[in-house]
């Protein structure tokens, strides 16, 4: 579907939603950039994960350390050395990369739910740290009103700059998924017994695939410290992993784009159902429950397979 | 070609193979067979690196591959099907091929070039050998158990290889779809002059094809000859027959 968007009249489309979102700060008030620039970078974080989850098979349930990861990278040198603002910013995913690595070639040797649990152990082992180690991660309080360059400093702005790192980061992680190197990924998922005899050392695959999930993760935790100021251990939490597995689930995990609708649609509930009722997350359980029960591909996924039928293809065309 | 000497593999206690012993000339199509559970897919993927055995070696072309892994195997142009279909399920018919050949050309770490581009012109001319071409833009989960084995093929045929073996790989085919998978094998053998190694229970396509067969029992080797030697061999009527004296085919 994705490809179809992109060429022809498609293009049209995509440039018009991306001007429309460019002109937003002009029209949208300064509370609902920031709920846009938060649901842009968690829809990046949970894009990052499908690389890995959806397109790689690999079943990576703690995907939130490589985010928290990526923001404490970027805070720390920030408030705790005098390097250049934007050196952070290339430093945050860099850490994320890293930790991604350490991780994933611990826990490569196992598969499936076996990598999953220890995976989770490891992600956990890295967030009593930073919840513990009061001296140089501020602990449980975090870190709070990281200086930021003056260029960043004001709403538009931060909502500019997540926006445009998001659209790069989009951009390069759909020329992944499209790359030889994205096609043995799902070939991977598929069957990996297979890859190894065509040729592929499936283990290598799966860790070079880690590191960069690990990398465009660190990325959104960048954008957070530019868009919120802060940083905390809740960013590295367990639930927080399960939350943007949800938000694959529910936008479409064999689709490109369903993490980003997955995320605004949780993060959109979490704001405005929250304002009515402090029970959200069972409005979230039931709207999951008939998710699973009639929607198995996710929403996203639900309408490429209308779209493959020829029910919404006229509306596409056009 | 292929030397594989007293190769052995226990699963708790069970010999799924007892001193195995295997060779297969440059150019030549080599059958196993024996009776189910003999030990023959056991075997397979004992000699490319699936499994790693007890004991034993596997040499090809001189070199020493035992328990090597899988991929390192495939990459010295060992190429193998499954008995039990073994694609990609959500890819195409074309990028499962696809997929193979860039494996090949050491391309899976190339991150930003579109696969699209890649390996086009090889991918559709594999297709057209085995007569998949017209449905290279299916996803495989759709096509008939027939084309997806002679799809398995199409896979292994990717990789380039001088040595092809295949696991029963008519098992579960109409008849029509049986005489093109034994068409297109012959067609390997003596147009791209592989070299062949398969099991497979139907006799008639056995001694209708195979050069040589080496019959295995209880996970062990009992002989290995031409088909004539095979044929009438006593050892061979005790497994399979329980000792009469009918001849095999």
């Amino acid at each position: 579907m994705l490809k179809g968007m992109l060429e022809g009249r498609g293009r049209i489309w995509w440039a018009a939603i991306i001007i429309l979102m460019f002109l937003l700060p002009f029209i949208l008030p300064r509370f609902y950039l920031y709920l846009l620039s938060i649901i842009l970078l968690t829809g990046l974080l949970a894009t990052s994960l499908n690389l890995v989850l959806g397109y790689g098979g690999i079943f990576q349930f703690h995907h939130a350390v490589f985010y928290g990861a990526g923001a404490y990278g970027t805070a720390l040198i920030l408030t705790k050395t005098g390097l250049s603002p934007w050196v952070s910013f290339i430093v945050g995913p860099l850490v994320s990369a890293a930790l991604g690595l350490i991780i994933g070639w611990i826990c490569i040797r196992l598969s499936k739910l076996y990598f999953a649990m220890l995976q989770i152990s490891l992600g956990s082992l890295v967030w009593i740290i930073v919840y513990r180690w009061y001296s140089f991660t501020g602990g449980d309080d975090g870190i709070h009103g990281i200086p930021l360059p003056d260029i960043l400093s004001s709403s538009n702005n931060a909502y500019y700059f997540t926006l445009i790192v998001t659209l790069i980061c989009l951009f390069a992680m759909y020329k992944i998924v499209k790359s030889p190197f994205g096609s043995t990924l799902q070939g991977m998922r598929d069957n990996p017994v297979r890859c190894e005899m065509i040729g592929i050392n499936v283990k290598r695959q799966q860790l070079l695939a880690l590191m960069i999930a690990g990398f465009f993760a660190g990325v959104a935790g960048s954008l957070f410290v530019v868009v919120d100021n802060t940083v905390f251990p809740d960013m590295l939490f367990w639930t927080l992993s399960l939350e943007i597995c949800i938000m694959c689930l529910l936008g479409g995990w064999f689709t490109f784009l369903g993490p980003m609708l997955g995320a605004a649609i949780i993060i959109a509930l979490r704001t405005f159902v929250s304002t009515y009722t402090t029970y959200w997350a069972l409005v979230l359980g039931i709207l999951m429950a008939l998710v699973i029960f009639f929607l198995p591909n996710g929403v996203l996924g639900y309408i490429e397979e209308k779209i493959k039928k020829g029910f919404i293809e006229p509306v596409i065309k056009e | 070609m292929l030397e594989v000497k007293s190769l052995s593999k226990s699963f708790d206690g069970f010999k799924a193979v007892n001193n195995a012993n295997l060779d297969v000339r440059k150019g030549e199509i080599v059958a196993v067979i024996g009776p189910n559970g003999a030990g023959k897919t056991t075997l397979f993927n004992l000699i490319t690196g699936i499994l790693k055995p007890d004991s034993g070696t596997v040499h090809f072309r001189g070199e020493n591959i035992t328990g090597l892994p899988s991929y390192e195997i495939c990459r010295k142009r060992i190429s193998r099907s499954f008995q039990v279909v073994n694609i990609f399920p959500r890819l195409t018919v074309f990028e499962n091929v696809q997929v193979s050949i860039l494996s090949r050309e050491r391309r899976t770490w190339n991150l930003f070039t579109p696969s699209s581009k890649l390996a086009v012109e090889e991918t559709n001319r594999i297709l057209e050998s085995v007569g998949l071409v017209q449905k290279k833009d299916r996803t495989t989960a759709l096509l008939s158990h027939g084309d997806r084995k002679v799809l398995e093929i199409a896979m292994a045929l990717g990789g380039d290889p001088e040595f092809l073996i295949l696991d029963e790989p008519t098992a579960g085919m109409a008849p029509e779809e049986t005489v093109r998978c034994i068409d297109l094998v012959k067609h390997l053998s003596e147009k791209l002059g592989l070299t062949i190694l398969f099991c497979e229970h139907d006799m008639e396509i056995v001694f209708g094809i195979a050069d040589r067969i080496m019959v295995m029992v209880r996970g062990a080797t009992i002989v290995q000859g031409s088909c004539d030697e095979v044929r009438c061999n006593e050892a061979v009527q005790e497994a399979y027959l329980g000792g009469s004296d009918v001849c095999l085919m």
